[in-house]
């Protein structure tokens, strides 16, 4: 085929979207918002690594605020939600064999976290407004700074991915739980005790012999698990943006409100509550659902001590409840004993629980051996080794001691992070995408395997060695939300730019590999409407 | 005395080893993986022995660092010290408004640095010349942030602030204003 044809018809002309399921379609849109929006954070994190080289002409330090700002939250909220919205809408019913709720609310899903990630970026973009994401009582209100109205903007943006993320919540758990139509009745309080592990912890205290069967796999109760840490953080985040919104309307109305009674630790304990049900809640329950179901998938058989990793998610879930505080550690007035016991104590916990994991799954790797090494395997492998490296370096920082010397460099947001980030969890979620691609492309071929290899050493050098640099220039005194206009850290920024120059290239490769792949007709047929009318999640075969 | 800087060479040793023994675990583990072998199994005692390993990783790191970083004990328990020397320092507008008199300390003083934010939320570290961080901390608006720290060496620190503010924030800088003097070979008034 020419290359004007596999651009336009994809692979082999394999992908054809008129042949695609609405649950198909549905999930392929999370995907692919999930990557512009993956790419768009690259391109920011480049620039904001060229500019700690040396100022960019183009854009002035607000600007250079504004990306710091906008780059985290387009990459969790518009990139990382739309993959993960996307891969368990579809893999609780693909799990559960049955429908997924509502077809109808999951179409909405992504559309506000598409619209909403595009409002708040493009706010911030506008207006520069840049509290960053840890909006630290009262900058987000401080209008001295910041342009209200371009507040105004960016907090409805963000308030629009959390109305999304509700949606996916309730199509979750009314999924797991709900009775499709010509079934007989489903038991769904049974269900919804054993997915988010209330049946496990009873059977705990029950004669082997009057032990009940989990009735949902290990994979649908980690999504269940991460869902209720989902919950919790997208009402944290509404009632805040609530908050900050009051202050904007009475600033718009000429009411300055920014003296009145909210208390900046009690607000900064709140919100880091709040944040944290997402960096160690969510993401380490989901991350660690998403590593057994791959290794089922890879393996074809079950995981290796799967009640202990059942019971390690329930840990991982009441963990992350209780361990926001070391991101308290450097405030003075935050009481020792919350510092030691949630910030130290607690948190070590996520050593034991995301070891576990870490164990489980390379265990049940183990144990199937011989394997090949499938494009599936070697990111999975990747996000084990991103989470090996992270983890650690988080556990250290955590504590009261290291803290102090440690809080608010370029350690914390690099080998703790990045690698975290981009290593354990993005390449987590591209395993999870090189091993969907064909169920939900009917069967459509990757056009190029070197590309694929590119797409793996390009990103896993490319992150680790971005980490590394910034880690070690962290170690050396380098904050981070600041710059440093005389090149006091040029060596590292240097080293850590060319290392992120490589992430951006192995995404260009990805992104070329799969457009290739599906073809510029394919992508576009993702968004017509489904010519196909079925629940079913792919399409049947007939004999 | 153990400063900040042997801190974190010393964690930068035991990070950097760890990293590499990470890696070539699992790059082997990657070869050996799409290979055939004797034993599929994997034994429960490895498993086990596995979580106590973490157990004890996680405990003895708080318990180690706690008996060996000077700091630690006294940050925890600073109502109970009595500072030689105590500097209010003020943070308002993005500046901060240090003391009238120098920022003089002698070598081997407790030294109390209480600094108030009277609108954001900033922060509050000491750096070398070299850039490297001496200690921070956050200053909070409505709260005491308080800090206590031991000095027994002669050096010249900035005043920086640790904590984004706001685009202007990042000149919150003010260069070469504590100094520690009186040690052997020390800085002179």
């Amino acid at each position: 085929m020419s290359f004007t044809n596999t651009f336009l018809n994809g692979e082999q002309g394999l992908f054809n979207a008129d042949t695609l399921t609405p649950m198909q379609k549905i999930t392929l849109r999370f995907v692919v918002v999930g990557l512009v929006y993956y790419g768009f954070a690259v391109i920011e994190g480049m620039i904001m690594r060229m500019y700690e080289i040396n100022p960019l002409p183009f854009v002035n330090e607000d600007q250079f605020f504004a990306i710091l700002t906008a780059h985290p939250l387009v990459g969790i909220f518009g990139s990382t939600y739309a993959f993960v919205c996307g891969a368990f809408l579809f893999l609780v019913p693909y799990l559960m064999k049955k429908p997924l709720w509502s077809i109808k609310l999951a179409n909405w899903n992504w559309i506000l976290i598409a619209i909403g990630t595009f409002i708040f970026w493009l706010a911030g973009f506008i207006s520069h407004y840049s509290p960053l994401y840890t909006l630290y009582w009262p900058l987000p209100a401080d209008f001295s700074q910041f342009s209200v109205v371009g507040g105004t903007f960016f907090i409805v943006g963000i308030a629009l991915v959390m109305v999304g993320a509700v949606f996916f919540i309730i199509n979750v758990f009314k999924t797991i739980v709900y009775t499709p139509e010509g079934w007989d009745k489903q038991p769904g309080g049974a269900l919804l005790a054993s997915a988010i592990g209330y049946s496990g912890l009873r059977n705990l205290l029950k004669k082997k012999s009057k032990q009940k069967e989990h009735l949902v796999s290990l994979p649908v109760a980690a999504i269940a698990r991460g869902t209720v840490d989902m919950a919790l953080n997208s009402g944290i985040i509404l009632f805040t943006g609530v908050l900050i919104l009051v202050y904007m309307v009475g600033a718009i109305l000429g009411f300055d409100l920014k003296e009145t009674a909210v208390d900046a630790l009690l607000y900064k304990n709140w919100f880091w509550w709040g944040l944290d049900l997402i960096a160690d809640g969510l993401v380490l329950i989901f991350v660690a659902g998403t590593w057994y179901l791959l290794a089922m998938l890879i393996t074809g058989k079950n995981v290796y001590m799967q009640n202990l990793a059942r019971a390690a998610l329930l840990v991982e879930l009441i963990v992350s409840w209780t361990v926001w505080s070391h991101h308290l550690l450097s405030d003075q007035a935050q009481p020792a004993m919350l510092k030691v016991v949630s910030g130290e104590m607690v948190t070590a916990f996520e050593l034991i629980t995301q070891g576990l994991a870490f164990f489980i799954t390379l265990a049940t790797l183990w144990m199937a051996r011989p394997l090949k090494m499938t494009n599936e395997l070697k990111f999975l492998l990747g996000g084990l080794l991103g989470f090996a490296l992270a983890v650690p370096a988080g556990i250290m920082q955590a504590d009261v001691g290291l803290n102090r010397i440690l809080h608010n460099t370029q350690w914390i947001v690099g080998p703790h992070v990045h690698v975290a980030v981009l290593i354990g969890l993005t390449m987590t979620l591209y395993a999870a995408v090189y091993v969907l691609f064909p169920i939900l492309t009917n069967g459509a071929k990757l056009y190029s395997q070197k590309l694929a290899n590119i797409h793996f050493w390009f990103h896993l050098i490319g992150g680790i060695g971005m980490g590394a640099f910034m880690g070690m220039a962290g170690l050396k005194g380098m904050l981070r939300r600041t710059l440093y206009v005389e090149g006091e850290f040029n060596t590292y920024m240097i080293l850590a730019g060319l290392s992120g120059a490589l992430i951006l290239l192995a995404f260009l490769a990805f992104f070329y590999n799969i457009v290739m792949s599906v073809g510029l007709k394919g992508v576009i047929g993702i968004f017509s409407p489904a010519k196909l009318k079925t629940k079913d999640l792919v399409p049947q075969v007939s004999d | 005395m153990v400063d900040s800087n042997m801190v974190l060479n010393g964690q930068t040793i035991a990070y950097t080893l760890y990293c590499l023994a990470i890696i070539l675990v699992m790059g082997w583990f990657s070869l050996r993986i799409t290979k055939g072998g004797k034993s599929k199994k994997v034994n429960t005692t490895l498993f086990y022995s596995f979580v106590v390993f973490l157990v004890i990783l996680g405990v003895s790191l708080h318990i180690i660092t706690y008996n060996t970083i000077p700091w630690t004990a006294m940050d925890l328990n600073r109502g109970d010290y009595i500072p030689d020397r105590t500097f209010n320092i003020t943070v308002e507008n993005h500046k901060f408004k240090l003391p009238e008199e120098e920022l003089i300390i002698n070598c081997h003083e407790l030294v109390l640095f209480d600094v108030t934010s009277n609108d954001l939320t900033y922060g509050f570290g000491l750096f070398r010349p070299d850039n490297t961080m001496l200690f921070q901390m956050q200053v909070v608006p409505g709260h005491r942030n308080d800090i206590l720290w031991f000095f027994d060496k002669p050096e010249t620190y900035t005043i920086r602030s640790t904590e984004y503010s706001g685009p202007r924030g990042i000149y919150m800088i003010e260069e070469d204003v504590v100094k520690v003097v009186g040690c052997d070979g020390a800085l002179t008034q």
